[in-house]
């Protein structure tokens, strides 16, 4: 296959799955901004928003205010915002019409509807009137067009390619969710801080490894019944934005607690959205389009895997989780990188 | 106005025999059914982006990713008996046949113009003459694999119609898609019509190519790669690229995908470098090589003049094949037909002034608002005067610009073209069509029965180009 063409389906995957990753931070935001909260609070979540995806600058520059409105008719519909929801879906389209040939014609024709039903959309202003349904409406495109594409392609490299690509994507979208939200908690116990704070996270895992309900009590009272309250709904909102509140209750049958919600979404193997899945995905598809260049970039993707495979939550939250997560993405990166130098961008003559 | 020809109606009204069936079908169905249908055609060929991007209208900032326009169809077919097609057939394998040979000629012997049959300054001086071909030898003999000749009918004084070659398309013709996507259209939203006439079918066009492209593979290839090379996804025609890559299971390429080696051509792909055997390049002339032809091209590959040459590679179609449908050139066609194969034209050529010539040049200057005037390089239905349509001060515009350059122009009789019935906003109006059936040559001459029918969508328009607001129509080989 063309390395142009790998290139093109790569991207297409990964812009996809962005698209589906914004509208599912947006929703969570969006949903939270309906509890009762306090302005800082709420404003916090927006900014969460925009650091996640690293456009605060750009967003200062261009928004006096940071509000649900201006966040989400940025992070929707700003042409000028890469990692706005418009862009990601434009820039999905126009990789699949560079290769529409080496898709499917129900997977072209699904992505190619997505995009027009998006200018619809944007045209009756439904994500400002009911941006719940709206972020739903993204979600699903991406559940058809990742399904389309299980269902009806060869699973030859472009396939492969495809996976890559979503996975990758996903990897790093988790990765910077769960950073952002670890951060904006006013009490963070898992902060790259010292001192107290760091004391304080100390505790918290051991309240986690001892598996001792007893420490874990006395933080809570600790922290007072008003942040308990805020904990549960913070947390239940970002299980629900990787579609884990569910899962989390099934995998623990427990109370919500932020260790466990770092578990999950970071080693469970069979939780669809965890880094530990997603590298898993990475590195099986990596094998299948293997090439007599790629062996670096297979070590590195083997490497990440299987430290996701056999770490221990307690063991990541010692270092630190930001720093930790700091240093997942950057591998991510380094994979995606060589990714690129192997497969994509063109064999020199 | 000169007496019209209407495709589905005789002089007196009444609808001609081959289009009996189709007409009573019409009439059986209730009016809103085909505005429905109408929609439904749109919905359709948005969704699978069956688009053309516009000239000039690439850019917009990037937020829309150019423009994208459908090419109206329209639901009521063009019908031709399939014993004039047979007719036509014949003919147009006779003409592409004698200007496959011209063009070898030209390259070679150049046998025509020291016959003096063909001028050989109107050759050698022709901006589309490329010297580099000259004693060339390309697999086969065979210059333009890929020929669109677009053919009109249009009235007798005495009410018949006659067809006649309006031009040769023999570099990149572009069009064939939408036949096939009109076809697939037709027999999705009317498949009962299709039980009830006997069309010819033409879904089998791709195969077709392939063997013609695989036909003139280098010599020494046993089992060729052949791959189609594209300026992009904002060319206006990639959708149609993209469709005969995918309809024939090869790689659409783009020239940054493609390297020459030691004259040899090769693509980057994950597996890393793969020869490339044969090239269906709908890239022009100026733009494939770099190194030969425009040095500011990023659409070709460096160095592919060198492998082509050196019979490594393919290019289908060859390079210089415009020296041959130039509309210069154009008015010695039935000449070449006599010259090369000793035949009689089976199609008429529409009888030409060449404003080179000072006879034809003053004829044309004294009949301006009766003629349609030409640009002798020119494409697409841009730089051309519909005399009896224009405005007193576009004719003295192109008087001037006719003084000035005699050679760029020919000037043609205003044929009366003929219509064909389209739905139009206020119903069904006849508007005026041409044919463009597409000819493949390799081993053999082949084509699928038909063409592209494309209808001048404005009334009394009779410029069909899509770029100019023209639509398409199903062609239809009718057996009785």
């Amino acid at each position: 296959m063309l390395s142009r063409t790998a290139d093109h389906l790569f991207w297409m995957a990964r812009y996809m799955e962005r698209a589906e990753n914004t509208a599912r931070m947006l929703d969570v935001n969006y949903q939270m901004s309906l509890l009762p909260q306090s302005e800082e609070a709420a404003e916090r979540g927006w900014r969460g928003m925009l650091s996640i995806n690293e456009v605060s600058g750009d967003f200062a520059k261009r928004y006096r205010e940071v509000t649900p409105h201006t966040v989400i008719e940025y992070m929707v519909n700003d042409a000028a915002n890469g990692s706005s929801i418009r862009s990601c879906l434009m820039a999905a389209r126009e990789n699949a019409r560079a290769v529409r040939g080496t898709l499917t014609t129900e997977v072209w024709e699904t992505q190619n509807q997505t995009w027009l039903e998006f200018q619809r959309l944007i045209g009756d202003g439904a994500f400002q009137k009911s941006p719940g349904e709206a972020f739903e409406w993204v979600k699903f495109r991406s559940h058809l067009s990742r399904g389309v594409t299980v269902g009806t392609m060869l699973q030859d490299e472009a396939f492969h390619f495809l996976r890559i690509g979503s996975f990758l994507e996903r990897a790093d979208n988790t990765a910077r969710l769960l950073d952002v939200k670890f951060h904006s908690v006013p009490h963070d116990l898992f902060g790259n801080g010292a001192g107290p704070i760091g004391a304080r996270m100390r505790n918290g895992i051991a309240a986690v490894t001892g598996g001792d309900g007893l420490q874990s009590q006395s933080q809570s009272q600790e922290s007072g019944n008003k942040d308990v309250e805020f904990d549960f709904y913070h947390w239940s909102a970002v299980l629900r934005s990787v579609s884990g509140f569910e899962v989390y209750r099934k995998v623990y049958r427990n109370v919500i607690r932020p260790e466990r919600v770092a578990e999950l979404l970071i080693l469970r193997p069979d939780m669809p959205r965890s880094l530990a899945a997603c590298m898993h995905e990475v590195v099986s598809n990596l094998h299948r389009v293997a090439n007599e260049q790629s062996k670096d970039t297979l070590r590195l993707a083997g490497r990440l895997c299987a430290d996701l495979q056999y770490g221990r939550i307690d063991e990541i939250l010692a270092t630190g989780l930001h720093a930790y997560l700091t240093q997942f993405l950057e591998r991510v990166n380094a994979l995606g990188t060589g990714i690129s130098r192997d497969f994509l961008v063109p064999v020199s003559p | 106005m000169k007496p019209g020809f209407d495709e589905m109606h005789d002089p007196s009204g009444a609808v001609r025999e081959h289009y009996g069936g189709y007409d009573r079908w019409l009439h059986e169905q209730p009016p809103q059914v085909m505005q429905t249908r109408r929609d439904e055609a749109e919905v359709i060929f948005r969704r699978v982006g069956i688009t053309f991007a516009v000239y000039g209208a690439k850019d917009d900032g990037g937020t829309n990713g150019g423009t994208e326009r459908l090419i109206p169809f329209d639901l009521i077919p063009r019908v031709i008996p399939a014993h004039e097609w047979r007719e036509m057939e014949r003919g147009l394998r006779q003409r592409v046949t004698a200007l496959n040979r011209f063009i070898h000629d030209v390259y070679h012997g150049q046998e025509i113009l020291k016959a003096g049959v063909v001028p050989a300054d109107q050759v050698t001086g022709n901006a589309q003459y490329r010297a580099e071909m000259q004693g060339v030898d390309v697999a086969g003999g065979i210059y333009s694999h890929i020929a669109g000749i677009d053919i009109v009918r249009a009235a007798n004084p005495d009410g018949s119609g006659s067809y006649y070659v309006l031009e040769d398309n023999l570099r990149v013709p572009s069009g064939v898609s939408y036949m096939l996507e009109n076809r697939k259209m037709m027999m999705r939203l009317f498949p009962e019509l299709f039980g009830r006439h006997r069309v010819a079918p033409v879904a089998h066009y791709p195969d077709l190519l392939l063997e013609t492209l695989r036909s003139v593979a280098p010599a020494a290839v046993n089992d060729p790669t052949v791959v189609v090379l594209t300026p992009g996804m904002y060319n206006s025609a990639y959708f149609e690229h993209a469709f005969l890559a995918q309809q024939m299971g090869i790689e659409l390429v783009e020239g940054q995908d493609l390297y020459v080696r030691d004259n040899f051509v090769y693509m980057r792909t994950t597996q890393g470098p793969k020869r490339v055997d044969v090239i269906y390049r709908r890239v022009d002339d100026d733009f494939l090589d770099p190194r030969a032809f425009r040095p500011d091209s990023t659409l070709g590959c460096a160095g592919l003049l060198a492998a082509y040459r050196a019979g490594n590679v393919t290019l289908a179609n060859a390079i210089g094949t415009g020296v041959a449908d130039d509309k210069s050139i154009y008015p010695y066609v039935p000449k070449m037909i006599e010259f090369y194969l000793g035949e009689k034209p089976i199609l008429n050529n529409v009888p030409t002034y060449l404003c080179r010539d000072p006879d034809d040049l003053g004829h044309v200057l004294d009949h301006l608002g009766e003629l349609v005037v030409k640009e002798a390089h020119g494409a697409g239905g841009y730089g051309m005067l519909v005399g009896p349509a224009a405005t007193a001060a576009e004719i003295e515009r192109f008087r001037a610009a006719v003084k000035a350059d005699p050679g760029r122009y020919i000037a043609q009789p205003t044929l009366a073209l003929s219509t064909c019935p389209t739905f139009v906003e206020s119903g069904i109006a006849p508007r005026h069509i041409d044919l463009r059936p597409f000819v493949l040559s390799g081993k053999t001459v082949q084509m699928v029965p038909g063409g592209l029918t494309r209808v001048a969508l404005k009334e009394g328009s009779l410029v069909v180009n899509s770029s100019q607001g023209g639509g398409t129509k199903d062609t239809w080989i009718l057996e009785a």
